[in-house]
C-alpha cells in the first residue's frame, strides 16, 4: 500500500512529514518487526495501515487488534487515534476493552466487535477463552503488538504468542506487526513472533548521557544515592520536567521524602510506583501529561508508553543493572524525534560507580546486553490448553500444530505438549486417581472439559503475572483515604507502633482489619523502614563482564573517578585486583570471626545461590559458617574457622551435585512453584471473598510443593520450577558462567580488611545459615518470649 | 519426641509436635481436622486436581504418632473426612490401612461440620456427636472446659508460618493434622475471643510454647 492522497493531506495539515519507516511499514508485505526509538511515531506507523485499508470501506467486523502491555496505554492509543479518524471523517469504532472495561460493554464487545479493539495480553486470552471466539476474530486483518521488547521479557509474551498463533488459526490472512523500542538481537525478537521481517528506523542522534557531578563521592555502601540531592534537585531546577528512576519501591519512597525535605522551593515533585494505590498513580501521571510536575520519582512502573512530551532530563539512581534498559528509559527524555535524549545518572555507591562508568561506555558503543529467555515455558502452554478447552472442544494434534507456530514454543516437542494436556486432564500424577473427575476429557476423537463449572474457575485464573499477596493500607477512620498496597509479609512483621513510609509520607501501623492494613499519620517520627517490594534485579551477564574488565585493568582506571582510582590502586597494593579470566579470593578476620570475600560478578541471583551451595560444603567440611551475603559482584562468608583453599569449595560437579540436594527445600524454590502452579492452573488465585474473612481457606502451596516432592518427584511442575528457578532466581547458569569464564585462581590470605571487601562489610542483606540454625533461632525466640512474660518452660 | 506437657482442666496432656494431644491417663490420642479426601472432593466439584497424596501424607504421620504412644483410643476430633462422600470414595488400599491401624484399639469419629453423619461403614470405629465431661471433646468449642478443632490455629515464630495448640482457661484448641489444611492466626478476632490468654505451642521439630499476646486492639 502507499499513502492515498487524504492522508497525506493529513499529514501536510498537521505540519508533518511521515517518518520513512512509516511509509515502508505501508509499503510492506507480510509480518513485520519494527524497531523505532521512543517518539519515532511508531504507533501511528503500526496503525496507518489498518487506516487507510479501513477507509476503503467494505470491511466487516473486526479489523484491527492492538494489544498492549499497559491498560493505560490502550485508552492513550484510543485517544490519540479518535483525532486522525475523525479529521478524516472515517467512521470507525475504536473500542477498548481490558479489566476495566465494563460489563455490560464486555458483552456487546463479544456480539458486536468494534473495528479497532485495543486490548492486553490477558483480556486477549479472556476472549479467545469464548464459544464465540471464531465469529469475533474470523474477519481479522491485522494484527498490532505494541511495546512487544517488554512483552518478551516474560511469560505475557509467551501467552501472547500463544494467542496470536490461535488468532492466525481463526483468521489465515492476518498480518501481524510488532513494535518495539531499541533491542540487542531484532532477529531473535523477530523469532519470537512468529518469524517477521525487520524494519530498522534511524535510530537518532547519540544520547547525552554522563555521570552526574556531585560535592561528595558516592558513599562506600548503601543504595539511596542520598548524597546527590542537592545536585539532583539543582539539575531539576534547569529542565522543564524531569523523571528519576530508582530500581526499588522502596529507595523511591526514601528518595523521594529526601528530596522534599531538601525542596525549599516547593518545586512540584511527584512520586509514581506500583505499590502506590491506583489512584495516586492516575493523579500523577494526570498531573505530568498537564505539565504540572517538575518532577516524578519512579519505578518500573514508568518504564513503558504513555508519551510524556515534556519531559527532557532523565536521571537514573543506582546502578542500572542492564544497558539496554538504560537506553530505554533513556529514551523517555525528550519524546521529540531527531533531538538527544539527555540523561545524568547518580551511582549509590562506590562499586556502583565502576559499573555506571561501565554501562556509560556500552551505551556510547551501543553494544547492548540481553540474556536469552530460553523456549516458552510449559506452566503458561498448561493455561492455554485449559483456556482452550473453554472455548470449546479441540482435536489434540491440530492444537499441538498451532502451538508450534507460536515463536516461542516453536521447538515444542510432541511429548512435552503431551504431558501438559495430561496435567490439564488428569493432573498428572503418577497415582492415577481421577479417572472419574477428570478435567478434560476425550469424546470422539475431541478434548473437552468434563464439568462446565470449570469454566468459571479457568476464566478467573487467566493470566501470568503472579503477585505477592498484597494487603491495602488505609488511614483508620470511616472512608480513610486508600494509600496503596504493601505484601503481605511486610505487613505481618509490623506490630502496632511501627512506622514506615508509603507514598511519600510516615505513617504508623495501627493493626489489621478485614484484610485492610489501618495506619495513622505520623509526620515528625523517622520511618522504621519501608522494604515492601521483593525481587532484585541482577546485572546483566554483559555488564558484570565490562565492569571486572574495567577494575581489573589498571590501564582502563583513567575512565574513573580520582577517589575510585585510589581506592582500586590501594586494593592492588595490599591484595590484588580481580582481573580478567582471574577468580580473586580473600580470607580475613574481622569482628572476631574469619571472613571469606570471592570476587565472582555473577549477579546478585547467581552469588547467591554460590553462597548456599558453598557454606553447606563449609559446613561439611567442619568450617562453621555462620552466614553470608551476595551483591553483583561479590560473596561475602564468614564462619568460624577460615577458608585456607577455596578451590574444593568452587568445584564444579560438588556444586552441581549441592544444586540438586539443596534446590528441592529452598524458599526460592517454594516461590517459583507457587508461580507456576499458579499459572498451570493448580492453584487459584483471587476466589472472590476468600481472602476477606481473614481465614486461609486456602492451604499455603509450600505444602503442595513438599507433598509432590514426597510422593510424586518426577510430577511435571517440579520440572518446570526446577528448569525456572535454574535459569532465573537460582541463576545456577552464571555460575557455570563464571567458571568457565574465571579459570585461574588466586586466593589471598590477608591480616586485614582489604578495601574492595571493606564495603561489602556495611552492606544489608545477610543471610543466616539455614539447618538446624532456624529452629535454634525459634527456639530462643520462644525461651524469650516466655522469660519475658515470666513464665517457665 | 519433645512434646509439651501442660495441664488443662485438672487433666495432665501432651501437646505433641506433630499437632495430635496425647492424654496419658486414658491412653488418648486425639487428632482433630485430618479432611481426609480434600483433594478428591475439590476434583468432583470441577476444581482443581491437586496433588492425590493428602491421604497418604496424613495416614503416614498419623501412623507414626499410634506406633508412638501405642493409644488405647484413637480420637479424631470432627472432619476427619472432607466431607461423608470423600469417606465413601477412598480408595480400598487407604481402608485396608485404615483398619491396620485401628487394630486392638478403639477409634471414635467425633462429627465435624464437614462430616456431620455417621462415619462409612468401610471405616473402622463408631461415631459420636461428642464426649460430655470435664473436659469435654467436641468439634467445635462450646461450653468450656472442652477440647475441640475446627479452627485451625496458627501463629507466627521467627517470621515462619507454624501450626500450633491454643492452651487457654476455658479452651483448648487443637491444630489441624491433616496435610492439605490452611490455618487461622492465633489473633483473629474468633479465636481471640475463645483463648483471650494463654499458650500457643507451636508445631514443628519440637513443640514450641509461646504466649499469646492481648488481642490487637480492634
Amino acid at each position: 500500500m502507499s499513502l492515498p492522497p487524504e492522508f497525506q493531506g493529513w499529514f501536510t495539515r498537521q505540519g508533518w512529514q511521515p517518518h520513512p519507516h512509516q511509509i515502508a511499514l505501508l509499503a510492506a508485505q507480510g509480518d513485520t518487526l519494527l524497531i523505532a526509538p521512543t517518539g519515532g511515531g511508531k504507533t501511528l506507523a503500526g496503525f496507518l495501515p489498518s487506516l487507510v485499508d479501513l477507509a476503503r470501506g467494505g470491511h466487516k467486523g473486526m479489523h484491527t487488534l492492538y494489544v498492549s502491555p499497559l491498560k493505560a496505554l490502550t485508552a492513550d492509543i484510543a485517544r490519540n487515534l479518535a483525532r486522525p479518524v475523525a479529521d478524516l471523517g472515517l467512521s470507525l469504532r475504536i473500542e477498548d476493552r481490558t479489566g476495566d472495561t465494563r460489563q455490560a460493554q464486555r458483552a456487546r464487545q463479544r456480539v458486536d466487535p468494534p473495528d479497532i479493539l485495543l486490548t492486553t495480553p490477558e483480556s486477549l486470552a479472556l476472549l479467545l477463552s469464548y464459544p464465540e471466539a471464531p465469529a469475533i476474530f474470523g474477519g481479522l486483518k491485522r494484527v498490532v503488538l505494541d511495546e512487544l521488547h517488554a512483552l518478551a521479557e516474560s511469560k505475557r509474551g509467551d501467552q501472547l504468542m500463544l494467542g496470536l498463533a490461535r488468532l492466525r488459526s481463526l483468521a489465515p490472512d492476518l498480518t501481524v506487526t510488532g513494535l518495539s523500542a531499541t533491542v540487542e538481537d531484532p532477529a531473535r525478537l523477530a523469532d519470537f513472533m512468529g518469524g517477521a521481517q525487520v524494519l530498522l528506523a534511524d535510530p537518532g542522534p547519540d544520547p547525552d548521557i554522563a555521570m552526574l557531578p556531585t560535592a561528595h563521592p558516592a558513599p562506600w555502601a548503601g543504595g539511596g544515592g542520598h548524597y546527590a540531592i542537592p545536585e539532583v534537585l539543582t539539575q531539576i531546577r534547569a529542565a522543564t520536567t524531569t523523571i528519576i528512576f530508582i530500581n526499588t519501591r522502596a529507595q523511591a519512597e526514601l528518595f523521594f521524602q529526601a528530596l522534599w525535605a531538601a525542596n525549599d522551593e516547593n518545586l512540584p515533585i511527584g512520586l509514581h510506583h506500583g505499590s502506590l494505590a491506583r489512584e495516586a498513580r492516575q493523579r500523577v501521571e494526570a498531573a505530568m501529561a498537564a505539565g504540572a510536575l517538575r518532577a516524578v520519582v519512579a519505578t518500573g512502573s514508568l518504564d513503558l508508553g504513555i508519551d510524556w512530551g515534556a519531559v527532557d532530563l532523565v536521571i537514573q539512581v543506582g546502578a542500572p543493572k542492564n544497558v539496554k534498559r538504560l537506553v530505554q528509559r533513556i529514551g523517555r527524555a525528550n519524546h521529540r524525534y531527531n533531538a538527544p535524549s539527555v540523561a545524568r545518572i547518580v551511582p549509590a555507591n562506590r562499586f556502583e560507580v565502576i559499573e555506571c562508568v561501565a554501562a556509560l561506555q556500552a551505551v556510547r558503543e551501543r553494544d547492548l546486553d540481553g540474556d536469552p529467555r530460553g523456549p516458552g515455558p510449559l506452566d503458561v502452554l498448561c493455561q492455554h490448553i485449559l483456556l482452550t478447552a473453554c472455548a470449546g472442544r479441540f482435536d489434540a494434534d491440530a492444537l499441538f500444530a498451532e502451538v508450534r507456530r507460536a515463536g516461542p514454543y516453536r521447538g515444542l516437542t510432541r511429548t512435552d505438549f503431551n504431558a501438559c494436556l495430561d496435567f490439564a486432564a488428569t493432573g498428572g500424577y503418577a497415582l492415577r486417581a481421577y479417572d472419574r473427575w477428570q478435567r478434560l476429557v476425550l469424546r470422539d476423537g475431541l478434548w473437552g472439559l468434563r464439568d462446565p463449572r470449570a469454566v468459571r474457575d479457568l476464566r478467573m485464573n487467566i493470566g501470568t503475572i503472579v503477585e505477592a499477596e498484597m494487603l491495602k493500607v488505609r488511614f483508620r477512620g470511616r472512608g480513610g483515604a486508600p494509600l496503596g498496597e504493601v505484601e503481605e509479609a511486610f505487613a505481618a512483621s509490623l506490630e502496632p507502633g511501627d512506622t514506615f513510609l508509603i507514598g511519600g509520607q510516615t505513617v504508623r501501623y495501627e493493626g489489621l482489619r478485614d484484610m485492610v492494613v489501618e495506619v495513622t499519620r505520623q509526620p515528625t517520627r523517622k520511618p522504621k523502614i519501608a522494604v515492601f517490594s521483593g525481587m532484585k534485579l541482577a546485572t546483566s551477564t554483559q555488564l558484570s563482564h565490562r565492569v571486572q574488565a574495567l577494575i581489573g585493568d589498571p590501564t582502563h582506571h583513567a575512565a574513573l573517578p580520582a577517589d575510585t582510582r585510589d581506592w582500586l590502586a590501594l586494593q592492588d597494593q595490599v591484595s590484588a585486583l580481580p582481573r580478567p579470566g582471574v577468580l580473586q579470593s580473600e580470607s580475613f578476620r574481622h569482628d572476631g570471626m574469619w571472613h571469606f570475600a570471592l570476587y565472582g560478578f555473577a549477579g546478585r541471583n547467581a552469588l547467591q545461590t554460590l553462597g548456599l551451595l558453598m557454606t553447606r560444603m563449609m559446613e561439611a567440611a567442619g568450617l562453621g559458617p555462620l552466614g553470608f551475603l551476595s551483591t553483583d559482584y561479590a560473596l561475602l562468608i564468614w564462619s568460624l574457622d577460615p577458608v585456607t583453599d577455596p578451590a574444593p569449595l568452587l568445584d564444579r560437579e560438588g556444586l552441581r551435585a549441592g544444586l540438586g540436594d539443596w534446590l528441592g527445600n529452598n524458599a526460592v524454590m517454594k516461590r517459583t512453584f507457587r508461580n507456576v502452579a499458579t499459572i498451570a492452573g493448580l492453584i487459584q488465585r483471587n476466589l472472590p471473598g476468600q481472602r476477606k474473612s481473614g481465614r486461609q481457606a486456602t492451604f499455603s502451596s509450600d505444602i503442595l510443593y513438599d507433598t509432590l516432592r514426597k510422593y510424586d518427584p518426577g510430577h511435571l511442575l517440579l520440572r518446570i520450577t526446577a528448569d525456572e528457578a535454574r535459569r532465573g532466581l537460582v541463576d545456577f547458569d552464571r555460575i557455570e558462567d563464571m567458571l568457565d569464564r574465571l579459570t585461574r585462581h588466586d586466593h589471598r590470605m590477608l591480616d586485614r580488611v582489604s578495601p574492595l571487601a571493606a564495603p561489602l562489610l556495611l552492606e544489608v542483606g545477610r543471610v543466616p545459615i539455614a539447618g538446624q540454625g532456624r529452629e535454634r533461632l525459634a527456639e530462643a525466640e520462644a525461651a524469650a518470649l516466655m522469660a519475658e512474660a515470666g513464665l517457665e518452660i | 519426641m519433645s512434646g509439651y506437657s501442660f495441664t488443662f482442666a485438672g487433666q495432665r496432656l501432651v501437646a505433641r509436635p506433630s499437632g495430635a494431644l496425647w492424654w496419658s491417663d486414658r491412653r488418648w490420642l486425639v487428632v482433630a481436622d485430618l479432611h481426609l479426601g480434600k483433594s478428591e472432593r475439590m476434583a468432583r466439584r470441577g476444581g482443581a486436581l491437586l496433588p492425590p497424596y493428602e491421604v497418604a501424607a496424613t495416614l503416614d504421620r498419623l501412623e507414626a504418632e499410634i506406633a508412638a504412644t501405642d493409644p488405647a483410643t484413637v480420637i479424631s476430633l470432627g472432619d476427619g473426612f472432607d466431607d461423608d462422600a470423600a469417606g465413601r470414595a477412598l480408595a480400598d488400599e487407604v481402608c485396608a490401612r485404615m483398619h491396620r491401624l485401628a487394630r486392638g484399639r478403639d477409634w471414635v469419629w467425633i462429627t465435624g461440620n464437614h462430616d456431620p453423619g455417621q462415619v462409612c461403614a468401610r471405616m473402622p470405629g463408631r461415631t459420636r456427636a461428642e464426649f460430655p465431661g470435664i473436659p469435654a471433646l467436641r468439634h467445635e468449642a462450646g461450653e468450656g472446659a472442652d477440647i475441640s478443632g475446627h479452627f485451625h490455629p496458627c501463629i507466627r515464630l521467627a517470621g515462619q508460618r507454624r501450626r500450633c495448640f491454643l492452651i487457654g482457661r476455658d479452651h483448648l484448641i487443637l491444630p489441624a493434622f491433616g496435610a492439605y489444611t490452611g490455618g487461622l492466626l492465633a489473633d483473629d478476632p474468633a479465636l481471640a475471643a475463645l483463648v483471650p490468654q494463654g499458650l500457643a505451642v507451636a508445631c514443628g521439630a519440637r513443640a514450641l510454647p509461646v504466649p499469646l499476646r492481648q488481642p490487637r486492639r480492634a
